[in-house]
């Protein structure tokens, strides 16, 4: 009988071109955006090298300064971290380091630009880069404020060619740097590591960042265990109630986070002057996105089904007067949908696949490379298969209660 | 076989009662060829839906082979149908979807028999009815007469000792109406098939062993 089944639904959904079309592309286009934002998230906050000590790293990324009349955010000056965040218990290694601004170089008359980012040498130690030639700077070369830089592969690539770059000099916003180390591309989705140029924040053109509360640097903390994450984030704040604030400011708020604690942050709906945790709304916030984004096509599937069942009231009322009981006839509409869900589902993979190959390739996000998680597959089919479900068992469960009288005249109720 | 009490049925709306049927008892010996007459809208459909167990009467009661069926679930009701009973509609309605050999399997899904078996009864019951040549067909691809051949295989297919026949030559020219009629006299005579059959048609009604009369919702004779 299953056989039966399922050879009429494909007899069916061949029959129906159109309702068939409709809702494939529902099921396959929900499945395809779940699948590309989960590995871009995947991508995004998953430990993998250089963060892949990420379950012990915490970072502050976004800074808010406020009073009674002022609202400043941005991310943390120089003078709040090296003052307030030096030796904060259960911290193995503290980097500052700043976020990445456009270098410009030229190279045979032609303009390049490039990520560049500032950094201690503690940053080495946090992170673990892949490196392809020499090193990291050291404590020396930052003190000494060194002109040294750390380069990425497409870095070399572009300035050098196929030949090795170390001791090579590269110029960046009219600086010479003598490269020390060529690291693997870093995708630019990871934000704290992302860079095509690293060079010591020291070689700064002014000394004025040293003063700042609010600038351009961010703190990255290696916890000893996960046991002091907390206690971390804890005397951090506790720090902060001691910081000099400009005038019109009366608080400051700059917890240590997780990456996606932070991600969490800058949502509209978070909560900005809190110093805890906004996970919980982003989580709330996503899930309900996400219920909204899979209702859509639920609703639109039930119609459809409602309108592509009722075509088959007569069929209902023959089966009906030769034996099939109310619950066989559900089945059948359910294996219906059931397969129409894993065709579309197979149908949004090999989009997944298509979609991920392409975004790898255009460089629209640069030095990333995508991939897709099966285990997500796994639960989009599972996902897939409850809108199928959903959506054919109340059209189903109506047209198979039909009175049969009333299904053999083409579905008129009494 | 068939015998209905005191039936009768009324079919109820906000604001119309409609009377389709009232005090009517009839009894179908085993083996017997009924036809039911009556102008149009005079309840024999409505007779035919009622010994077919596709609806329930509003008073009275309906007994198959002695049984009544006033307490049987929809799952009983179902299992009854399946065993007992053969529909021949006047539209004929096979599923446009499924090859005629698959529309005559119909009735055999609902028995849990294997594939072979279904198969070689469905071939067989299309051999009666002299369409073994177009198995692999489907319903569009047939003519209004080899259409209600199908319908007519599918309705005997499982054996039914009852058959139960809606206008089955309202919708054929006279020559293949005379077709239809042959087979269903030889499924009375050889199977001893038990057959109503409702038509407006006094020849084909005249080829049947009983007429029975409806006006306005009752018996006349």
């Amino acid at each position: 009988m299953f056989k039966h089944y399922v050879l009429l639904a494909a007899k069916v959904l061949q029959r129906r071109k159109f309702f068939t079309f409709i809702s494939l592309f529902g099921i396959s286009f929900t499945l395809l955006v779940l699948m590309v934002v989960t590995a871009m998230f995947d991508h995004s906050f998953a430990p993998m090298a250089p963060e892949s000590r990420q379950d012990l790293t915490l970072g502050v990324h976004d800074v808010v300064m406020y009073g009674p009349h002022s609202n400043w955010r941005s991310s943390g000056g120089y003078k709040l971290f090296n003052t307030y965040a030096r030796n904060l218990p259960g911290v193995e290694h503290l980097s500052l380091y700043t976020g990445v601004r456009a270098a410009h170089s030229y190279i045979d008359g032609q303009k390049i630009e490039s990520g560049l980012k500032k950094t201690d040498d503690e940053f080495w130690r946090i992170l673990e880069f892949n490196f392809l030639e020499g090193g990291p700077y050291g404590t020396d070369d930052v003190a000494g404020a060194r002109f040294v830089a750390v380069i990425n592969q497409t870095t070399r690539r572009r300035f050098f060619g196929e030949r090795p770059a170390i001791g090579q000099i590269i110029e960046a916003d009219g600086q010479r740097f003598r490269v020390v180390g060529v690291v693997a591309d870093v995708s630019e989705m990871r934000q704290v590591p992302f860079a095509d140029i690293w060079v010591p924040y020291t070689t700064a053109k002014t000394d004025a960042y040293k003063s700042e509360i609010l600038g351009d640097f961010h703190a990255l903390a290696l916890a000893r265990d996960r046991a002091s994450l907390k206690q971390i984030h804890d005397e951090f704040n506790s720090r902060l109630l001691r910081v000099e604030l400009p005038k019109g400011s009366t608080n400051i708020v700059a917890p240590f986070e997780t990456s996606l604690q932070s991600v969490a942050r800058l949502l509209p709906i978070a909560d900005s002057k809190s110093p805890e945790s906004q996970v919980g709304r982003f989580v709330a916030f996503v899930a309900a996105l996400a219920a909204l984004f899979a209702l859509l096509p639920t609703v639109n599937l039930v119609n459809i089904n409602i309108s592509r069942i009722m075509e088959r009231v007569s069929e209902i009322g023959v089966r009906k007067a030769f034996g099939a009981p109310t619950r066989t006839l559900i089945v059948q509409f359910l294996v219906e949908n059931v397969l129409l869900t894993l065709v579309g589902g197979g149908i949004g993979l090999a989009l997944t696949m298509v979609v991920i190959h392409a975004l790898n390739v255009s460089g629209i996000l640069q030095y990333t490379q995508l991939t897709m998680n099966i285990r997500v597959f796994v639960y989009g089919v599972l996902i897939a298969l409850l809108f199928g479900l959903i959506s054919g068992v109340y059209p189903a469960w109506r047209m198979a209660r039909l009175n049969p009288v009333d299904a053999l005249k083409g579905g008129v109720s009494r | 076989m068939i015998r209905l009490q005191s039936i009768e049925k009324v079919y109820r709306t906000d604001r119309i009662e409609t009377v389709a049927l009232a005090d009517v008892n009839m009894e179908v010996g085993e083996g017997e060829f009924v036809s039911v007459m009556g102008p149009s809208g005079c309840g024999k459909s409505t007779l035919l839906n009622l010994i077919g167990l596709l609806d329930a009467p509003t008073r009275g009661t309906v007994q198959i082979n002695g049984t009544p069926i006033a307490t049987y679930r929809d799952r009983d009701l179902a299992a009854l149908r399946n065993k007992e009973l053969g529909f021949v509609f006047q539209t004929f309605h096979l599923v446009s979807d499924l090859s005629v050999l698959d529309n005559v399997q119909i009735p055999l899904l609902y028995r849990h028999m294997a594939n072979s078996e279904r198969r070689r009864w469905a071939l067989a019951a299309l051999e009666r009815v002299g369409l073994s040549a177009r198995v692999h067909h489907f319903p569009s691809q047939l003519s209004g007469g080899q259409q209600q051949r199908v319908a007519i295989a599918r309705a005997i297919v499982g054996r039914p000792r009852i058959l139960l026949a809606d206008e089955p030559t309202g919708n054929l020219d006279s020559q293949m109406g005379d077709d239809v009629m042959a087979i269903l006299n030889t499924l009375s005579r050889e199977d001893k098939t038990t057959i109503v059959m409702v038509t407006h048609d006094q020849q084909k009604a005249d080829q049947t062993q009983r007429i029975v009369r409806l006006f306005d919702g009752r018996q006349v004779n």
